[in-house]
């Protein structure tokens, strides 16, 4: 990244302590709260549980056998949200795991032996079988065997092939399929105590479907100018549903149509997009991201961008649970294969080279002035090669971009001034470049 | 433990093809691989990350398996580090640099083995980088299941066989495989005499020595190697002890990013006879030989031994057995008093599976201490304080506490 003179910069206004929200998160928010309303209750319910991962989850496969999902990555962020990670990773470095390696697991580990305490203060069941779904992140793998000695439990391991090769092999797909049929599945039904109705599946499949052409309506949407989404900060709200414990469900269809009716309202009213601190100012960068969002400070470092009028138009990380607007949708009339098929598309999933191809494409079809990496030192699945990303990005669209360092949810890797000065050096020669373009 | 330890250097039998060992190990530029291919012509050389992939099947085709431990302490770091984050490992950074130097130009193609993300993205950035080589990831299957697993790993190996036939490699041969079955069997055997006197006579063969020894194989063809291992173990046969006072470690962690020799020997000479180790895990990493009858499929017998005796490693998803019970069993094995991890930092693998281990060390009762390295870690000095107060425990108390 080059920096050129310093130009003027936004000074920050005073704002309320409390994000604002609108509907569809507060409908959002509600869901939320009634699963995990349901898991509190599962053990007297007699409702079985099943831990998983979001990268390749098979949420539909679950909620066809009445399972409730837990995802231990999603606590975990949460955890980061509400300032409890830092003690939560401490008491999990006692117990002698590095300082070194990923801080979701260290995190989930802390929470566990703090009481499991989940995010809305309730406790969490433990699981009746921890479903393995190794899709683009070798971490889980020892996550789930650290988590299998724990809780004693069954675990089902789905091993998802990498498309090292840039795409993927009818050898691939018959692999995934075959592990669902013969072990995946009935692992699952010995742990829900009843067999799967492939006709049910379909069904959720179908709303699947539905909820994704609307995901892929919003995503779009920031093609406009000004976007009426911020496709990062504002995208994490939106991926909630959808990459947790409610696809396939009509909650999640009724919120993906209300988030699409809210954000084409936005574009009928030429409204940028919604931020901490309510409607965005007029929109002068139109941004991609690379990488998952730092959560500890995740109001600050959205405020770092959305107080400058950074609009995040589309990122890497809100693909993670699903690669919808290349054209993948489920498809309920082919259930396993279509589950092995989102299983492998997943964007962690991808090689290097297409990972660089897609944030190409995003730069290009949402007009983004330059584009950033948020590296984070958890997570090598995303961050190992980033840097040539940039790089390849920068020869190859002539966009420049950012490179910024946090963490995913231990604070002491959150450098506050650090990387807001980066961030303002790099609006400082995008405005730069802007004043050289026009002039 | 009272122990015996070899004669001086100068004096050793073993110094000629120990110090041969030791050239090959350093030959960061291929100079061998050269040799090889001018031997060889039109043939391929191919390269491959850690951990594991089966060689013999490379060879069956007129390969050369080259196996790749990065720059260890040997190589200044220009350009690599570039590519890098700080909180990432260092075998990745010294292994760009050798291959942006120039040094690795005699690779005709490299193979990144499924172990963790780092290498996994690795190939990614040579397939940017290096768009005129070979280099694929190769997702060894972590379902072991014939059915499954193993009809995967069979269809994965063919698409590499087709890969390379396609540059240049010869054709596939049944015949051909089952020989190089053999070869690589035979090597296996060698191997196996180096690390049964390691445990049996700690003091006529060091693990600095063994490592060596074993490393050296690298970019040998297996019929080579093996000369190599049975030449050393038989003038290891004719040194004269000498009497140590150590105690029998056995070390676990190191299987990726290589420790330098300084460090196995800072170890040794603080203490401890490293009976057992996952340092050059690939050569080791299928327990017993790869059994392969003349009318047996060789592709399909490959497969299977990966699936059913691969070794319980950090890489390798461990499904239904209790995990930490292999290296209990290893422990016992070797009657080792003690085990030092010894993980490179930032290693995922080794890192996430230490406390596991651990746990499992503590519920047999067997002492155990741990450190971090990076290949390229100069300074020892902390290492042997620790090491020593490690061995020292060990030997008065029976224990590290």
């Amino acid at each position: 990244m080059t920096t050129t003179t310093p130009t003027h910069i936004t000074r920050p206004r005073q704002v309320d302590a409390e994000a604002a929200k609108d509907d569809s998160q507060l409908r959002q928010k509600k869901m939320i709260a009634d699963h995990f309303d349901k898991l509190a209750t599962a053990k007297e319910d007699g409702r079985k549980v099943a831990y998983t991962f979001v990268p390749g989850n098979l949420t539909e496969l679950m909620l066809a056998l009445d399972m409730l999902p837990v995802l231990p990555e999603i606590n975990a962020l949460q955890s980061g949200m509400r300032k409890l990670s830092g003690n939560y990773i401490t008491e999990a470095e006692k117990l002698g795991h590095s300082e070194d390696v990923c801080t979701y697991v260290k995190c989930d580990i802390g929470m566990m032996k703090s009481g499991n305490i989940g995010p809305t203060g309730t406790k969490l069941p433990s699981p009746d079988i921890l479903l393995l779904s190794y899709t683009g992140c070798f971490t889980f793998m020892k996550w789930f065997e650290l988590l299998k000695e724990e809780y004693k439990c069954p675990v089902t391991m789905l091993h998802v092939p990498y498309q090292g090769d840039g795409h993927i092999t009818p050898e691939m797909r018959k692999y995934v399929v075959d592990q669902l049929e013969r072990e995946v599945i009935p692992a699952l039904e010995k742990a829900a105590g009843k067999k799967l109705d492939l006709d049910r599946l379909s069904e959720l499949l179908e709303r699947s479907k539905r909820a994704e052409d609307d995901l892929v309506a919003v995503w779009e949407s920031a093609q406009n100018t000004p976007s009426p989404i911020d496709g990062y900060f504002g995208g994490v709200y939106y991926i909630g549903p959808i990459f947790s414990a409610f696809r396939g469900t009509q909650d999640a269809c009724d919120y993906y149509a209300m988030l699409r009716r809210e954000v084409e309202e936005r574009v009928k009213e030429g409204k940028g997009p919604v931020t901490p601190d309510g409607d965005a100012p007029e929109e002068k960068y139109r941004l991609v991201v690379e990488g998952p969002p730092n959560w500890t400070n995740f109001f600050d470092f959205w405020r770092m961008f959305s107080r400058e009028g950074a609009t995040i138009v589309a990122s890497t990380y809100t693909r993670v649970g699903g690669l919808y607007d290349t054209g993948f949708r489920h498809d309920p009339k082919d259930p396993l294969g279509t589950l092995a098929d989102y299983c492998l598309g997943c964007y962690t999933n991808l090689n290097l080279p297409m990972r660089t191809k897609l944030l190409a494409s995003y730069i290009e079809k949402y007009k983004a002035d330059g584009f950033l990496i948020n590296s984070v030192k958890s997570c090598n699945s995303f961050s190992a090669g980033q840097l040539l990303m940039l790089r390849e990005l920068e020869r190859k669209t002539g966009v420049p971009g950012g490179f910024i360092e946090s963490d995913l949810v231990d604070p002491r890797y959150f450098g506050k001034a650090n990387i807001e000065n980066r961030v303002q050096s790099y609006l400082q020669m995008l405005e730069a470049r802007k004043a050289r373009g026009s002039a | 433990m009272i122990q015996e330890q070899s004669e001086k250097p100068s004096m050793d039998p073993a110094a000629a093809i120990l110090e041969r060992a030791q050239h090959l190990v350093e030959d960061l530029r291929l100079a061998e691989v050269l040799r090889w291919k001018q031997a060889n012509p039109g043939q391929l050389a191919v390269g491959y990350m850690p951990v594991y992939v089966p060689r013999p099947m490379l060879e069956a085709i007129g390969c050369l398996p080259v196996a790749m431990f990065g720059g260890g302490d040997q190589v200044d770091i220009i350009k690599g580090d570039s590519f890098y984050q700080s909180y990432i490992c260092h075998i990745p950074r010294s292994t760009l640099e050798l291959a942006l130097n120039g040094s690795l130009d005699p690779l005709d193609g490299v193979l990144f083995p499924s172990i963790c993300d780092v290498i996994r993205n690795l190939s990614g950035m040579w397939q940017m980088l290096f768009p005129e080589k070979y280099a694929s990831y190769v997702d060894l299957p972590q379902n072991f299941d014939p059915e499954l697993g193993g009809k995967f790993y069979v269809m994965d190996m063919m698409r590499i066989l087709r890969d390379l036939e396609a540059r240049g490699a010869k054709k596939y041969d049944p015949d051909a495989m089952r020989a190089a079955i053999t070869r690589e069997n035979s090597r296996r055997a060698a191997l196996h005499e180096l690390d049964v006197m390691r445990v049996k006579e700690p003091f006529r063969v060091r693990a600095s020595e063994a490592y060596l020894v074993a490393r050296a194989g690298s970019q040998l063809e297996a019929s080579e190697h093996e000369k190599l291992v049975r030449e050393f173990v038989a003038r290891a046969r004719e040194r004269a002890p000498r009497v140590y006072d150590n105690v029998r470690v056995l070390v676990r962690g190191s299987f990726c990013e290589q420790p330098p020799l300084g460090l196995i020997k800072t170890l040794e000479s603080a203490g401890c006879d490293i009976v057992d180790d996952d340092f050059q895990l690939g050569l080791r990493y299928i327990e017993g030989d790869i059994e392969c009858g003349p009318k047996d499929d060789p592709m399909q017998a490959i497969a299977n031994a990966f699936l059913q005796r691969g070794q319980a490693t950090a890489s390798r998803y461990i499904a239904d057995e209790e995990k930490g019970a292999a290296l209990v069993q290893s422990v016992r094995a070797v009657e080792a008093e003690g085990v030092i991890f010894a993980a490179a930092s930032f290693c995922d693998p080794a890192l996430l599976d230490q406390p596991m281990l651990e746990a499992a060390l503590d519920r047999a009762k067997i002492p155990h201490t741990s450190l971090k390295f990076a290949e390229n870690t100069g300074q020892f000095q902390v290492i042997r304080e620790q090491a020593g107060a490690f061995s020292d425990a060990v030997k008065l108390w029976g224990s590290a506490a």
